[in-house]
């Protein structure tokens, strides 16, 4: 019993090593956050529109059908990264000619109102998700997210974090090109 | 030429260590007293010529020698001459290099203050201790020698990270590492004692300065760390539950069990095997650290540049230091003969509780910390475990600790008077309870964990106070009495009281900067005032600022409480062009009764730039100081406890013990 006490340590030291030695395996990327909803329908939801602000709210059916995929954006007025993307966002609209459609998260309308005010309104729709439920619905990790969503209703591509920066805009421009989100001879 | 003195230094010393690795160790096997003794030189040879190394490289960050890559990758020659200084361990290679100095230092620290230790014991220590030297000494020149130069060399280097660059951080990584090392030699003098058979009070009590010196340092580098963080980052939090952070607590959590282990088995020749389990196990996770930080395990705000064949090369290493020793424990512990007996109420009892939920909170660290990585190796599921569980698991944990931390010192060793135990803590029982009911009353609102926590802070506080009223009989003896009495009290009894105040200090910063912490972000023009925490806050604007080697946008705030003004804020959010990063600096009103923090973002795009919208961040933190007073009174607990005759370094073996009762148990 004894002796089976003092052993315990180095059976445990041994299984976290193996942990160990599985983790360096350098293909694994733990900063990878993987989505569930890549190739899967985008989730049912009907939001209203933000109260004060003219653009109409969005629903799952709003997405489908289109002519081209479409961009679906999760922002926040208290969200200070979100600042620097709608900059990025706005290009794209109306240099790239991206449809853009937004989920205003758990914020307050008035602030949302008077955050397009002073920066400008790209989006086509906008629906107030004051609860957050249709947030873990998408499986939010945080605000700023973007999804592109096709005609089907499927999810293409997710980005998790602003799309600021040369790397970022890289990255989602070719995504973009790839789902044919954009229309013929886009100049960006 | 410099850089290549200092590669050569480092293989003299490799070569040095393979010596010592060797040599003594057979000498105390076969009784050679020469063989023995030359771990002395070697030992302070390698201290030496790691010296060497180190200065070399910090005199090509000094001079910004540009044809050294490390300096290139990691300096500036327009940067601060302190953070060329500091920037020697802001990376992967100089780090490792530090990591190796403090290594040696403590080695060589044992050969020449370890004069009252039996010199088999010391040359079977240093041998070990040699052993981890070879380890460490090849894994910096086999895959990152810092002195590898580069050809051409570029005009300028590419700056050290700015948010490095920085007062706090720059004595960070000694001081954290001081620590983590130090535990190296505790690991050594317990696997010299394995390897003897034989753990005794002597070997304890040689064991616990070097302990207690570890631990202080340890201790000063986490609170330095959090420090930085909670004024540098900007989002005022002081600890995050990351998981670089946590494996430097790790080892803080199971150093204090081990310093606490260490004295049953210095007094009462018991818990023996646990005492050398804790010694391996703490440095255990010190090395663990080491791995996780410089592997790319984990995601972790902090980790260096990432290699998986260095990560391949330390796990190595560790499996042969780590699993090596405990293979060791499980085949030499269980001879090991146990020692005095002891009532369920007792000193010993209460250190026990205490090491067994010190133990069981490392635990709950540990397995948060890799829990992402087994689940992701089981089931392939990624994760992150954030503070949510830390906090649900982590803190009823401390306030049980707590209870028995007031509890402990007011215990005697072997059997405690039950009655007499509960005649003296009643009072204080009493008094913990109307400052919490008063703080209950008078803040009216506040999380009901915190209220807890408040009573927990309050009877380690009294009970801390009562029992060293107790020792020095304040106000049943005259105060000259008194005074007296508190003048020939161990040092080391002094230092318990104040490290145990210092935890209680600690919690109230903790507890006030948590439970009533109010945060405003808003988004403001010049003129936009803010209110918080009684402050009127009116901000005037932002302009450009040139630094040394970075431009920074400098808002100003003006702070009012009842139209009367207060100070005046700067904060700042600065661009260093040359790494091409950001750093926030916030400005902060820092009083005893909380810290007015405030930090400023810039404009999103260069339309907000002209409507002259900032994002501002406004906090109010109260009590957060007493954080950064409760780590210190820690410290000089430890060094109080340190300075101690009967633990000072090399000083001569009393012929007899001193009497029990005036016993410290810190």
């Amino acid at each position: 019993m004894k002796r089976l006490t003092a052993g315990l340590p180095f059976i445990a030291a041994v299984i976290f090593g193996g942990f160990f030695l599985w983790g360096l395996n350098p293909d694994r990327d733990p900063n990878e956050i993987p989505s569930v909803l890549i190739s899967q329908p985008a989730p049912a939801f009907d939001l209203d529109p933000v109260p004060g602000l003219e653009t109409p709210g969005l629903a799952r059916s709003d997405l489908v059908g289109n002519e081209r995929p479409v961009v679906v954006n999760v922002f926040a007025s208290w969200c200070v990264p979100c600042r620097a993307e709608h900059a990025v966002l706005t290009r794209f609209v109306e240099r790239g000619g991206m449809r853009l459609f937004g989920i205003n998260y758990k914020d307050k309308p008035e602030d949302a109102v008077k955050w397009l005010n002073d920066l400008g309104n790209p989006y086509e729709r906008i629906g107030s998700d004051l609860s957050g439920r249709t947030g873990i619905e998408w499986g939010l990790s945080g605000v700023p997210e973007t999804f592109i969503v096709d005609g089907g209703g499927t999810v293409l591509f997710r980005y998790v974090g602003p799309v600021v920066g040369p790397d970022a805009v890289e990255r989602f421009t070719q995504a973009l090109k790839q789902a044919g989100a954009l229309p013929n001879g886009a100049a960006l | 030429m410099f850089p290549e003195i200092g590669h050569f230094a480092l293989a003299l010393a490799l070569a040095l260590a393979l010596v010592q690795s060797v040599l003594p160790i057979a000498g105390a096997s076969r009784g050679n007293a020469v063989w023995m003794k030359s771990a002395q030189a070697t030992a302070i040879g390698q201290v030496l010529f790691v010296a060497i190394a180190f200065a070399a490289l910090m005199q090509a960050f000094i001079a910004s020698d540009f044809t050294v890559r490390n300096v290139v990758e990691n300096s500036h020659s327009l940067k601060p001459m302190l953070y060329k200084v500091a920037g020697t361990w802001g990376s992967h290679e100089g780090s490792l290099l530090l990591w190796i100095l403090i290594l040696a230092v403590f080695g060589a620290g044992v050969a020449w203050f370890g004069s009252n230790i039996p010199a088999e014991t010391k040359a079977r220590t240093l041998s070990v201790q040699a052993w981890i030297s070879v380890g460490f000494l090849s894994f910096l020149l086999l895959t990152s020698n810092p002195f590898e130069r580069v050809f051409p060399p570029p005009l300028d280097g590419n700056d050290l990270n700015p948010l490095l660059q920085d007062m706090g951080l720059a004595m960070h990584p000694p001081l954290l590492y001081f620590g983590y090392v130090g535990f190296s030699i505790v690991f050594s003098f317990a696997v010299a004692a394995l390897l003897e058979g034989r753990v005794d009070p002597a070997w304890a009590r040689w064991v616990r300065p070097w302990t207690l010196a570890a631990w202080v340092s340890l201790t000063a580098g986490i609170a330095l760390g959090s420090w930085w963080a909670y004024y540098e980052l900007g989002w005022g939090g002081w600890w995050f539950w990351d998981p670089v952070e946590n494996v430097s607590f790790m080892p803080w959590l199971l150093g204090t069990a081990l310093l606490h282990s260490a004295i049953v088995t210095e007094k009462r020749d018991a818990f023996k095997s646990w005492t050398i389990l804790l010694a391996i196990l703490t440095f255990s996770l010190s090395l663990l650290g080491t791995f996780i930080v410089r592997s790319g395990l984990l995601t972790s705000v902090h980790a260096f540049a990432v290699d998986p064949e260095r990560g391949l090369y330390i796990l190595g290493l560790l499996a042969v230091s780590i699993g090596g020793s405990l293979a060791l424990y499980a085949w030499r512990a269980p001879e090991m003969e146990p020692g005095g007996l002891f009532r369920p109420i007792s000193r010993e009892a209460g250190l026990l509780v205490n090491n067994l939920i010190l133990a069981a909170a490392t635990g709950t660290v540990l397995f948060g910390t890799l829990y992402p990585l087994i689940l992701e190796a089981v089931t392939g599921d990624k994760i992150s475990v954030g503070p949510p569980f830390f906090n649900a698991a982590f803190i009823p944990m401390m306030l049980a600790l707590v209870v028995f931390m007031g509890l402990g010192p007011f215990l005697s060793w072997k059997r405690a008077d039950i009655a007499g135990l509960l005649d003296r803590i009643r009072f204080v029982a009493v008094l913990a309870v109307i400052a919490a009911s008063a703080a209950w009353y008078l803040l009216n609102g506040g999380p009901i964990m915190a209220y807890l926590a408040i009573l927990g802070a309050a009877w380690l506080l009294f009970a801390t106070l009562r029992e060293w009223a107790l020792r020095i009989r304040l106000f049943e003896v005259s105060l000259a009495e008194s005074a007296r009495r508190a003048r020939n009290l161990p040092r080391a009894s002094h230092g318990m009281t104040l490290a145990h105040a210092g935890v209680a200090v600690l919690m109230m910063g903790m507890i006030g900067s948590t439970g009533w912490k109010s945060e405003e972000i808003v988004f403001a023009g010049p003129g936009t005032e803010v209110t918080i925490a009684g402050f009127d806050i009116t901000f005037e604007g932002a302009a450009k600022v040139q630094g040394p080697n970075y431009i920074a946008d400098r808002g100003t705030l003006v702070v009012r409480r009842d139209g009367e003004l207060v100070t005046t804020l700067f904060p700042e959010r600065r661009y260093y062009p040359v790494a091409e990063s950001q750093t926030t600096e916030s400005a902060i009103r820092s009083t005893l009764a909380g810290d007015l923090y405030t930090s400023i973002a810039t404009p999103a795009s260069d339309q907000v730039n002209n409507a002259g919208a900032w994002t501002l961040r406004i906090l109010y933190e109260p009590l957060v100081n007493l954080i950064w007073i409760g780590s210190i009174l820690l410290v000089i607990g430890g060094c109080l406890s340190l300075s101690d005759r009967r633990l000072r370094v090399g000083a001569p073996r009393r012929a007899k013990q001193p009497a029990s009762d005036a016993v410290p148990a810190e």
